[in-house]
């Protein structure tokens, strides 16, 4: 008796592990929209494919992720996804995962461990995002002459430094395109605004200026006004081209005003499930790194719709 | 030369030095054009752009003249223009947004100086809570979003324009004008800078410290509210993250640049304003120049640097004597004259 009955819960244990998984997601935060639309998304990810996840909010803080994971070890789950808040101190505790035998898949953010400590990391090419956006210019301008300005962002930063570097690339051998203004918006509508006006100013009016480059959508929405304000025409006057693809630059797609977005997309848990389950069903080692696809968004792409279905999303 | 003028000389003397300068890295600096009903051009972008640092030097003098300090005023700007928003995109209206956003400001100055003046917590530390709590207060109300709203009514406090001048100089230049007109043609600014010199023996001159210090930090709050409807209204949205960020440094660097002293007594929020717009024409310059984004801070600390040390307590004095000097007036009697003033 005690035997079938040990029997049927071992086959129980068994088929549990099989099809509902328990997935822990240490997240780093909630400090801009696209964090909070990430943590929506992977908890939609999630759902679809009938995975527990446990959610643990770090609130910026390494150790409140080193103790989320510890006690993910502790509850013994099949894997834990990780959004590293900084890149350094991680060994002890992947070892004690991996120790464990519980795979961990980095999202978005890289860690400075040696990578047979995690499974892979799931994130986007920051230089590639700017070379989409580059390429964009570059197809839509022909051989015509073009004098573009760039909003930064924060000095220094990677995503600045990175996105800068893709979009000089792009454009390296196109003379006819040359970036004569570049500065910092610190990735904030404001600082888009008030750099874009100054730049207006400099540049006879705006009537100088063939294309804004903004190395994020909030940047190029505070430009835009700036534009509109100085009776310069943003999307005809002047093309914009930003990066990121939150809801709002959509709407500004749809009245015409923004050209091109290239998208950082929030689903990182997505190929992260996925690698996971191919790992799980028969020991598939995915790549080291798992980059997500830099699309661009234009205004034929219906602009319109890709608002109403992101604008949910918690950005 | 009147008084008044006196004051604010070397803050007029430094703002035209750092336009003549910024004028060499960018020569139609001044260049001023009227299109499309309203006057357009770099000096009319310093201005409107300093109006939220000019704001809140307006309310941070009057506080640091009684020996305290806000920390929490960028804090405030934030929760103010979340309030607005949030009212705005509910479908309020005008007035009531406003009304929503001052209140906001002046319960902030409310609970700044009761804590300061109630419960004795020096004021860095009492408005170094709210400075840190009130961005997340901020994020409650956008519920961590950049709320936006459509409302061409509000967006006018940002980008609207009152006689061809832009709607938030006219704000900050009315709010300096009615506070500085509200401490002098009364004995308020007097009873602001005694408690500043000495809180204990004001108290026991008769002056009721406790509700002028909570009317200090209020006004501070209030015109916080101000800065933060422009910030908002500029950009027509709400961005908790961002509104007002490190801009309670940026007002106290105008309030010092303005000449007053962190150690409270005598201010001028004249020179304080004028110091806001210093430092805002040098920002502007900055981006005009057209260096790369990596020298923006060092230029400005520099140029601040500079302003500090002209001004400083120890070379200012010797620097008036040697222009005396020059203009061959003795030394004793000018000091003379000036003890007898």
């Amino acid at each position: 008796m005690i035997k079938t009955l040990l029997a049927t819960a071992a086959a129980v244990s068994l088929g549990a592990a099989a099809q509902a998984q328990t997935i822990g997601f240490s997240q780093i935060g909630s400090e801009s929209g696209w964090r909070a639309a990430e943590t929506t998304l992977t908890r939609q990810q999630a759902e679809e494919r009938g995975i527990d996840l446990r959610f643990s909010d770090a609130q910026q803080r390494q150790e409140n992720q080193i103790a989320a994971i510890r006690s993910f070890i502790a509850q013994g789950v099949d894997a834990i996804l990780l959004a590293p808040v900084v890149a350094t101190g991680w060994d002890s505790v992947l070892e004690e995962a991996q120790e464990a035998e519980i795979p961990v898949v980095l999202l978005d953010r890289q860690v400075d461990s040696s990578e047979d400590l995690y499974l892979t990391a799931v994130g986007s090419d920051l230089v590639h995002e700017g070379e989409v956006a580059g390429q964009w210019l570059v197809d839509t301008v022909g051989d015509d002459e073009c004098r573009v300005v760039e909003l930064q962002g924060t000095t220094g930063s990677s995503p600045a430094i990175d996105r800068k570097t893709g979009f000089e690339n792009a454009i390296e051998g196109h003379d006819n395109i040359e970036i004569v203004r570049s500065q910092t918006g610190d990735f904030t509508r404001t600082g888009g605004k008030e750099v874009m006006e100054s730049f207006l100013q400099a540049e006879g009016g705006g009537g100088e200026i063939c294309a804004l480059y903004a190395h994020n959508d909030d940047m190029a929405i505070g430009a835009i006004q700036a534009m509109k304000e100085a009776g310069v025409n943003p999307g005809e006057d002047v093309l914009v081209v930003s990066i990121d693809a939150v809801p709002d630059i959509f709407q500004a797609m749809a009245n015409g005003d923004a050209n091109a977005t290239v998208e950082l997309t929030p689903n990182m848990a997505g190929p992260a499930f996925d690698a996971l389950e191919a790992y799980m069903e028969d020991g598939t080692e995915p790549e080291k790194f798992i980059q997500t696809e830099s699309k661009l968004y234009t205004q034929d792409d219906d602009p319109m719709a890709e608002y109403e279905a992101r604008k949910d999303l918690g950005y | 030369m009147p008084q008044a003028i006196r004051r604010v000389l070397p803050q007029l003397l430094t703002l035209l030095a750092v336009i003549l300068l910024v004028s060499a890295f960018f020569p139609g600096f001044l260049q001023v054009d009227y299109e499309r009903g309203r006057l357009v051009g770099p000096i009319i972008d310093v201005i409107k752009r300093g109006a939220p640092v000019a704001l809140l030097a307006v309310g941070m003098t009057l506080v640091i003249a009684t020996r305290g300090i806000d920390l929490s005023v960028g804090a405030t700007m934030a929760i103010c223009g979340a309030c607005a928003a949030w009212a705005i995109s509910s479908g309020y209206g005008l007035i009531p947004a406003l009304a929503v956003a001052l209140a906001a400001g002046l319960l902030a100055g409310l609970w700044n100086g009761t804590l300061v003046a109630v419960f004795g917590i020096q004021p860095i530390v009492a408005t170094l809570i709210l400075m840190t709590a009130g961005r997340g207060v901020a994020q409650l109300i956008t519920e961590g979003r950049i709320l936006t709203f459509t409302h061409d009514g509000f967006a006018f406090f940002g980008s609207g324009a009152i006689l061809g001048l832009p709607a938030p100089a006219v704000i900050w230049v009315l709010a300096a004008i009615l506070f500085t007109l509200l401490v002098r043609r009364t004995a308020l600014g007097l009873l602001i800078e005694s408690i500043g010199i000495n809180r204990r023996a004001s108290t026991l001159a008769g002056i009721n410290s406790r509700v002028l210090l909570i009317a200090v930090y209020m006004a501070s709050g209030f015109c916080a509210a101000w800065a933060g409807i422009i910030a908002t209204a500029d950009i027509r949205g709400a961005d908790a993250n961002n509104s007002g960020l490190w801009l309670e440094l940026d007002a106290i660097l105008a309030v010092v640049i303005g000449g007053n002293s962190l150690l409270g007594g005598r201010f001028s929020i004249a020179a304080s304003v004028l110091g806001a717009m210093i430092i805002q024409a040098i920002d502007t310059g900055i981006l005009l120049a057209g260096f790369p984004s990596e020298f923006n801070l060092v230029i400005k600390a520099a140029l601040v640097l500079v302003i500090l040390v002209l001004q400083s307590p120890s070379l200012a004095p010797r620097m008036a004597r040697a222009a005396r000097r020059r203009r061959g007036t003795p030394v004793g009697r000018t000091a003379a004259r000036e003890a007898g003033e």
